[in-house]
């Protein structure tokens, strides 16, 4: 542990570890200092100059000020909050005027800090570049004029291990843009977009043909919301993260005017199943020395498929050929539900609400498209992120936190293994739950599996089922995943499962969550999402009644369930 | 020659860094040298960026084996094989069979002297964006600690000279040195790059060198977008300073005119890392391009861009700004800014 020093912020006296940033300190104390480039879990940009604060006579930006014994600091004299206000004044100019958010009254974390520091935005006309708004894929889109170069998006970008983006140019033409590197690609994981403070790299937006299906009669609009997304949207009304509101997300939901409230998370008991039936087909094919593909990779993370596809085609075979939740609870309200109740498909609208930005691109793939009665239908039409519906839900004065708990529609039911999908490790750890059953007819003894639970980037571990012993691994970011692809093509590893996700902490730290997501926070959701497993009685996919119905319908139809339950892989281009 | 033989006659000869900021070279030799990092690097700058500064060109143009002679000298006080030449690629272009050949001789005595051309610009020669430059990131500059001294080139300790920092080494070495340096002179008669004595008063300079204008004017010292700006009366009594360069404008010169060539510097060199320095440079040009000929300088736009930043610019660059205005606005036009 690192030794303690005593500083002064503002003439009250702190206890900090040596070393560490005043503006860190400053945040942990609720300390007010205006900031837009840093964050917690990236490197030091110090570029937005809005952190300032005096020390020993000199004004200085308190994110590259170290804690040392008896410092002081002031955070208030005049000069400084003049020079906060011009240099915002100056990073914000025609921000308002250029964002699609603030045009639409619509809160935006810019918007926030004019509104607290009391900028306008017109105080300066900002230069506008002849730059297009860039599309990655049908996922997430920047806008090089809105941005304020604090470097965050492209941080992030190298952290997760794709270095995409990247700023160019000198002075008042320095812009965001991306790699021109035909080996480097996007992989819509949307990270960008949850580290972008002022709105220029954000989701593609569904919500204006969200809002308009809600208002046409003539459609049944459904809508399924992913397992992060409850223990994250409260954060968006002032919450502590880890919070469950779904109850009070089901309330919302029929507030909104969605004719049914079902759940992704029953989407995850099937992606469980099918994984799971898949894993031991392939292991018992190992046990009996047969020829097959292992380690098998998971493939529910739209971001993590597009990796391998891009990055690894070759290790293509090792992908599960289920399909992901949203695409399979899609497909079955689309299927076996319209037919129980008797509605058409056709008129059927399903909205997901997911905590990410590749989502959005998933549901978009034409390969995903399922034929009915002569019509191609998408299993999920539109994606909100967790963003998105914060926001449909303030546009409709609807305060969250004070709604009634509801449940929600029958169908949705789900097992507590489908609430942990969210966090990194839980999809293995649901898939294991299911597999050892599958396998051996058995449940495991011990049903939480700590070893693949956290925030650790790598995690490996031997888990028993029956009298066999089977190597795993759970790997979250694309900067681990490629440790772990070499590892493999180098014949270092015998893993026989690997579950893998693009963002830190899996889905919970997902590319559409509210602002700011940190480590610390991800931790926080996190705890949210195993305590709804904790406190659930059906905790195996298994287990499901709904699932079960489901399949039992399927059984008769088995080319419907081909299409619907399984899909397969091709090797990408860039942009593609 | 030992050593510290050498290092004892730089400290007498009072020898200080040529780049403009005029830090003992001794101070910096003894740093680096008592670091015990097996690989140290070595930098010789020659990309000035000031606008019509060209003493860099002028040292390497006429003494180019002295340079070579101060940078090997400089290598083995440290004990390093590997050294930089950071130079303006259009000097490069015209003076590249001299330094080729001076490099390969270099080589031949198991030194490695990497060329390094830079995009002509002032972001370029700043110490921690030319480091950037050489490692293949972005030019633009670093946080000020830890000090290039200690971490500089792939982390390894760095010591960066201007190019007639090391000319003076060696002169030292030889035992020619004499107290003068070099300055730029620009809007005189005879422009051009002068050997002049370090204790020289400006207008004494311009005297001795046959340019004191023969119209009423005043000068900028120090840097043509940077330097500081000063009264015929202050110059009088004023020793050459920072960069070497001394601009003379005739008084009649117009404030937009002097103000513009200032503010369309900053605009065009700020790197664009931090806000007050990419952002107030390019508003500072607008509000003086969009002025309308003969209307008052609008002081009170222009006064909290340039506070801003003095006091928050990530880097010397955009600190810099508020000598030349300040001083221009306080000694030429009378005003407090």
């Amino acid at each position: 542990m690192s030794k303690m020093v005593t500083i002064y912020i503002d003439e009250q006296a702190y206890q900090v570890e040596e070393g560490k940033s005043v503006l860190q300190i400053a945040l942990e104390n609720k300390i007010d200092i205006p900031h837009l480039c840093y964050h917690e879990d990236l490197p030091i940009e110090a570029n937005c100059r809005l952190c300032l604060v005096e020390s020993e006579g000199k004004t200085t930006t308190s994110c590259t000020l170290k804690a040392s014994e008896g410092m002081k600091i002031n955070t208030k004299n005049e000069e400084l909050v003049k020079i906060r206000h011009e240099n915002l004044s100056l990073l914000l100019a025609s921000h308002q005027k250029n964002c699609p958010k603030c045009q639409q009254n619509q809160p935006c974390p810019a918007f926030a800090l004019m509104q607290k520091y009391g900028i306008t935005g017109e105080e300066y006309e900002r230069k506008m570049l002849d730059l297009a708004i860039h599309k990655m894929g049908s996922a997430a889109e920047f806008d090089p004029n809105l941005c304020v170069r604090c470097g965050r998006c492209v941080n992030v970008c190298a952290d997760i291990g794709i270095n995409f983006l990247k700023i160019e140019g000198n002075g008042a033409d320095a812009h965001l843009t991306h790699s021109e590197d035909p080996k480097i690609d996007c992989i819509y994981c949307g990270q960008c977009t949850v580290h972008c403070p002022v709105n220029a790299i954000r989701e593609q937006s569904h919500l204006k043909q969200v809002e308009s299906v809600l208002d046409d009669p003539d459609k049944i609009i459904i809508a399924q919301m992913a397992p992060s997304v409850r223990a994250s949207i409260g954060e968006e009304f002032g919450l502590e993260p880890g919070i469950n509101l779904e109850k009070k997300m089901f309330t919302a939901l029929r507030q909104l005017g969605f004719d049914k409230v079902f759940d992704v998370n029953m989407g995850a008991d099937i992606t469980t199943l099918v994984e799971a039936q898949e894993l031991t087909e392939r292991l018992k094919k190992k046990f009996a020395d047969e020829k097959t593909v292992l380690p098998m990779f998971t493939s529910c993370c739209p971001g993590w498929v597009k990796f391998l596809e891009f990055y690894y085609p070759e290790m293509i075979p090792h992908l599960t050929t289920s399909r992901s939740p949203q695409i399979h609870s899609g497909a079955a309200y689309k299927t076996w539900w319209a037919e129980k109740a008797g509605i058409d498909p056709s008129k059927i609208v399903v909205v997901s609400i997911m905590p990410c930005t590749s989502k959005k691109y998933e549901s978009e793939m034409e390969k995903l498209k399922f034929e009915l009665k002569g019509l191609k239908l998408k299993p999920v039409d539109y994606v909100l992120t967790t963003r998105e519906m914060a926001t449909l839900l303030k546009k409709n004065q609807i305060d969250l936190p004070k709604l009634a708990d509801s449940e929600a529609d029958s169908e949705g039911e789900y097992s507590g293994a489908a609430a942990i999908y969210g966090a990194s490790g839980g999809v293995m750890e649901s898939a294991l739950r299911s597999t050892a059953r599958i396998l051996t007819g058995q449940e495991l003894p011990k049903i939480d599996l700590e070893e693949v639970r956290g925030m650790k980037g790598i995690k490996r571990a031997t888990i028993k089922i029956g009298d066999k012993e089977v190597k795993v691994a759970v790997v979250a970011t694309a900067r681990n995943a490629r440790n772990v692809l070499e590892e493999i093509k180098k014949g270092k590893t015998d893993y026989d499962y690997i579950e893998f996700m693009a963002c830190p902490g899996g889905c919970i730290g997902g590319g559409g969550q509210p602002l700011t997501s940190t480590h610390a926070i991800i931790k926080k959701r996190i705890a949210g999402l195993y305590d709804i497993d904790q406190k659930k009685n059906l905790r195996r996919a298994h287990e499901n009644p709904v699932v079960q119905e489901f399949f039992k319908y399927l059984a008769t139809k088995p080319s419907l369930a081909q299409e619907i339950l399984y899909t397969n892989y091709s090797a990408k281009k860039k942009f593609e | 020659m030992l050593e510290n033989d050498l290092l004892a006659k730089i400290e007498k000869a009072g020898l200080v860094g040529r780049g403009g900021a005029s830090f003992p070279v001794h101070l910096k030799w003894q740093r680096i040298k008592s670091l015990s990092n097996p690989k140290k690097y070595v930098v010789c700058n020659a990309s000035e960026g000031e606008p019509g500064v060209k003493k860099d060109f002028h040292v390497l143009k006429n003494f180019a084996t002295e340079v070579f002679k101060g940078m090997l000298l400089t290598m083995d006080f440290l004990g390093s094989k590997e050294a930089y030449l950071n130079i303006n690629q259009n000097y490069y272009r015209e003076l590249k069979e001299k330094i080729d050949s001076l490099v390969s001789i270099c080589q031949k005595k198991g030194y490695l002297i990497n060329i390094f051309e830079e995009e002509p610009s002032y972001i370029g020669g700043e110490t921690g964006a030319l480091l950037n430059a050489i490692e293949g990131k972005k030019t633009e500059p670093r946080s000020s600690s830890p000090s290039p001294s200690i971490t500089g080139i792939f982390g390894c300790p760095t010591l960066v000279h201007n190019v007639e920092t090391f000319y003076d080494v060696a002169r030292v070495a030889d035992g020619t040195f004499k107290s003068t340096r070099f300055s730029t002179l620009l809007g005189v008669k005879n422009p051009g790059v002068y050997e002049v004595l370090n204790t020289q008063k400006i207008t004494e300079i311009l005297r001795e060198t046959n340019n004191y204008p023969d119209f009423a004017f005043f000068v900028q010292v120090g840097g043509g977008a940077s330097g500081e700006v000063l009264t015929v009366e202050q110059a009088e009594n004023r020793e050459l300073i920072g960069c070497g360069s001394i601009e003379v404008f005739s008084i009649e010169t117009k404030p937009q005119e002097f103000l513009s060539k200032l503010f369309s510097f900053y605009a065009k060199e700020s790197c664009g890392k931090c806000t007050p320095c990419r952002e107030g440079s390019w508003q500072l040009k607008k509000i003086i391009t969009e002025l309308e000929q003969n209307n008052e300088i609008p002081w009170n736009k222009i006064s909290p861009i340039i506070q801003a930043m003095d006091k928050s610019s990530f880097c010397d660059l955009g600190r810099s700004i508020v000598l030349p205005v300040r001083s221009y606005a306080k000694n030429i036009l009378g005003i407090e800014v």
